[in-house]
């Protein structure tokens, strides 16, 4: 069996590795826009995600030049809602998810010992029409003014509550580009969630079984499931939203009977799910990374596996805290706050893990790791204000104020981005077979650690004085100014960190040292084959028998299915 | 040495994981599940919220003829599979059209009903809050019907020019778990549109 294999690999393979450097540039490009390897689309799907960062970059710059002063006239009132709608929508679908999904889909057929996801073609579908969703969403600059002339990009708010996207509210294409773009990618996210579900169940190496996968593996499971649950109600949604603006339909038209807070609840029952799509993921670069800077396997894996489909579980039923100043009746505000407050019990378990995971480690200060340990820490920070608003009386102060911004943006740049970062030096080598500069990421370390706690930290008091969210300027004399120019001030930091690391990785993209196959002594299996892996990922389908089967390969006196 | 050599031999020759095209297909149903769920919220949200007629009492009538269709078109696939996995073909073929012919039955059934609703009723998508949920939540189950249809269509095609034989079972049983979703979407449409919702 194993020998006929590597006889095939031996025969097909080489000759496609050696034709790749002789290529002409327009052959190559094709090759990238057909392929359906896992990896090239992984890479396809980072790279999609960073070209909407930098967009949605803008946007935040634009926002907090505009607020950084009293009376500002930097852009008009219209231009301020476009650009809070476009940053939200851009950030959340096409930054943060394709550079999530895309990190799974390069890294699960590794780690799991498969040549590639189960089924390749529909991976490159899903990267496609989310591209295809993203240009469509940009499109509305241009196209958004449409045969009426009004409107360019989305001005409703990247929750575009009803009736502002009713055709009377919302005129023009504006919001037809909105609904029509997510309605795409969530296609696209919807058919990468089932093929992480069916790569991870289907296509496991022998010996992997579900207790010895990778925490990667486990989480990115629990993830598929919950795209495929929680994007499916936006979908749904953008359907009935897409049917009351083309064909006359009343589902939010509150004229003929229909409810605008019914909008809410399909909105957030998908919205507060995303939360933890994103998190998930980056749970998981944490539990990969965290061990191997310890020097320690992770602390109490079971109890993770189980906290992590617990998080699952229980965020499918908190999404009306999202709501608490609409005015439900009292029985729904305490189930929701409990339900809410729930959540955070299999969260904290994690980080005790985490935690655990360092205790007694041999600590590790790389870039990696110190994106890790700020994770840790601000993300704490984001589920105690998470806490606070989950208490509704608490929430009917401060829902909608500055205070809820600042809450959610220490969870997605605290937390989620945090740890992007951390998985981009952690896996570069391994994706282009280079090491990158580490002084140049411990420059962008501390530069976007001093810039997003300038303003992050200080964005909570302006909201804690009553500044409300999505106002394009404001008075003097309120006791907001200050601290909304330090908030501002601390962009400043955060754009010279991101710009280090733009730097740093396409500088050693060119020029870093040869990283080897294992650069950092892991124990995973992604780490057994060459950087950049083969298209074929493995010569030989590797065979498991504990959770660090390199592990056991590297040290065959002291194995690990010991002990398991 | 060799005793390790022999258990990995052992492990690999014994390594079963579930088919990945059944697996495909449950989580993809259990996408289209949330999106119904979310269609049949809104229709049991509104019902009876309407301001305008007409309404459901005066214009719905039972569909028994084409729902007993969709339910025994089930069954008739079934048996086509299970007789194409026993290789025989024949049988294939006659469970295979009449499930298709069932199908259509159904179609032809709504498009029966939209057009008394359209055309005599004045009931439209647009009329009121009951014509917007009807038709969506219908719509869209029938929508499910024709792409299944489509797919029973192009395999029927194949079939008659003999491309389909018994290493093909497995794939039709995974779109005959497709088909037995719709039938069972139908069931909680009937229920909730023609009992319920009346």
């Amino acid at each position: 069996m194993i020998t006929s294999n590597e006889a095939i690999v031996a025969e097909t393979y080489p000759l496609e590795a050696q034709q790749t450097g002789l290529q002409p540039i327009s052959e190559r490009l094709h090759e990238w826009v057909t392929t359906v390897d896992h990896k090239r689309l992984g890479i396809l799907y980072i790279c999609l995600g960073l070209l909407f960062l930098v967009l949605g970059g803008i946007e935040a710059l634009i926002i907090r030049i505009q607020l950084a002063v009293p009376h500002s006239t930097f852009v008009s009132p219209q231009v301020f809602n476009r650009m809070f709608t476009m940053h939200g929508t851009t950030m959340i679908f096409f930054v943060a998810m394709p550079i999530l999904l895309g990190f799974g889909t390069y890294l699960i057929p590794l780690m799991i010992g498969a040549r590639d996801m189960a089924f390749p073609r529909l991976n490159a579908f899903s990267f496609w029409i989310t591209a295809f969703a993203g240009f469509l969403l940009y499109f509305s600059f241009v196209g958004g003014g449409g045969l009426y002339g009004a409107g360019s990009a989305p001005d409703v708010g990247w929750f575009a509550y009803a009736p502002l996207t009713s055709r009377a509210f919302s005129q023009g294409h504006s919001t037809d580009f909105w609904t029509l773009s997510l309605l795409l990618s969530g296609i696209g996210s919807i058919g990468t969630g089932i093929n992480f579900v069916a790569t991870i169940v289907c296509m496991r190496c022998p010996g992997m079984t579900l207790g010895k996968m990778p925490l990667f593996a486990w989480l990115n499971l629990v993830l598929g499931g919950m795209v495929i649950l929680a994007i499916s109600p936006l979908t749904a949604a953008q359907i009935m939203l897409c049917i009351d603006r083309y064909l006359g339909g009343h589902f939010f038209d509150t004229q003929a009977g229909g409810s605008a807070v019914l909008w809410m609840h399909f909105f957030w029952i998908f919205g507060h799910p995303e939360v933890y799509i994103l998190i998930i993921p980056c749970f998981a670069f944490a539990s990969e990374i965290i061990p191997v800077f310890s020097r320690k396997p992770i602390f109490g894996y079971p109890v993770m596996v189980a906290a992590t489909v617990c998080i699952g579980f229980v965020s499918f039923s908190v999404w009306a805290h999202h709501m608490f100043t609409v005015g439900m009746v009292s029985y729904a505000n305490s189930f929701f706050t409990l339900a809410t407050m729930l959540v955070g019990v299999p969260t904290g378990i994690k980080i005790f893990n985490w935690i655990g995971t360092m205790w007694g480690g041999k600590l590790i200060f790389k870039a990696p790791m110190l994106f890790c340990i700020g994770f840790l820490f601000q993300f704490l920070v984001a589920g105690l204000t998470g806490i606070m608003l989950a208490a509704s009386p608490f929430d009917w102060q401060l829902g909608n104020s500055y205070f809820v911004v600042a809450h959610f943006h220490y969870v997605i740049v605290g937390g989620i981005l945090f740890t992007i970062f951390a998985a981009f030096y952690y896996y570069f080598p391994k994706m282009t077979g280079r090491r990158y500069s580490e002084k140049l990421a411990q420059w962008h370390f501390w530069l976007f650690l001093l810039g997003f706690h300038l303003t992050f930290d200080f964005m909570h008091i302006p909201g804690l004085l009553g500044m409300p969210r999505r106002i394009y300027t404001y008075e003097p004399g309120r006791g907001w100014e200050h601290w909304n120019l330090i908030v501002s001030l601390g962009a400043l930091f955060q754009v010279a960190g991101v710009l280090v690391f733009v730097f740093n990785l396409s500088w050693s993209y060119f020029t870093g040292a040869h990283a080897g196959r294992d650069p950092w002594d892991a124990w995973t299996l992604e780490w057994s084959t060459d950087s950049p892996p083969p298209s074929y990922n493995f010569a030989e389908i590797p065979t498991v028998r504990s959770r660090r089967p390199l592990w056991d390969q590297k040290h065959p006196e002291d194995p690990d299915w010991h002990y398991e | 040495m060799s005793n390790t050599t022999t258990e990995t031999v052992d492990l690999v020759l014994s390594w079963r994981l579930p088919s990945r095209g059944r697996v495909g297909m449950i989580c993809f149903i259990a996408a289209e599940a949330a999106v119904f769920t979310i269609f049949v919220v809104a229709y049991l949200f509104y019902a009876g919220k309407s301001i305008s007629g007409p309404t459901p009492r005066e214009v719905l009538h039972l569909p028994i003829f084409m729902s007993a269709c969709l339910i025994v078109s089930s069954f008739t696939i079934h048996a086509a599979v299970k007789a194409l996995a026993g290789a025989r073909t024949v049988w294939f073929n006659v469970w295979w059209f009449a499930t298709l012919i069932l199908g259509l039955a159904f179609l032809a059934g709504t498009v029966h009903e939209w057009t008394i609703l359209i055309r005599h009723e004045g009931l439209t998508i647009s009329t009121n809050l009951f014509g917007t949920t009807y038709f969506s939540l219908v719509g869209l189950h029938a929508f499910h019907v024709t792409v299944g249809l489509l797919v029973i269509a192009v395999t029927a095609c194949a079939s008659l020019a003999s491309a389909v034989s018994q290493t093909h079972a497995e794939r039709l049983d995974i779109l005959a778990l497709y088909w037995h979703f719709v039938d069972g979407v139908w069931l909680v449409v009937f229920t909730v549109v023609y009992v319920l919702g009346v």
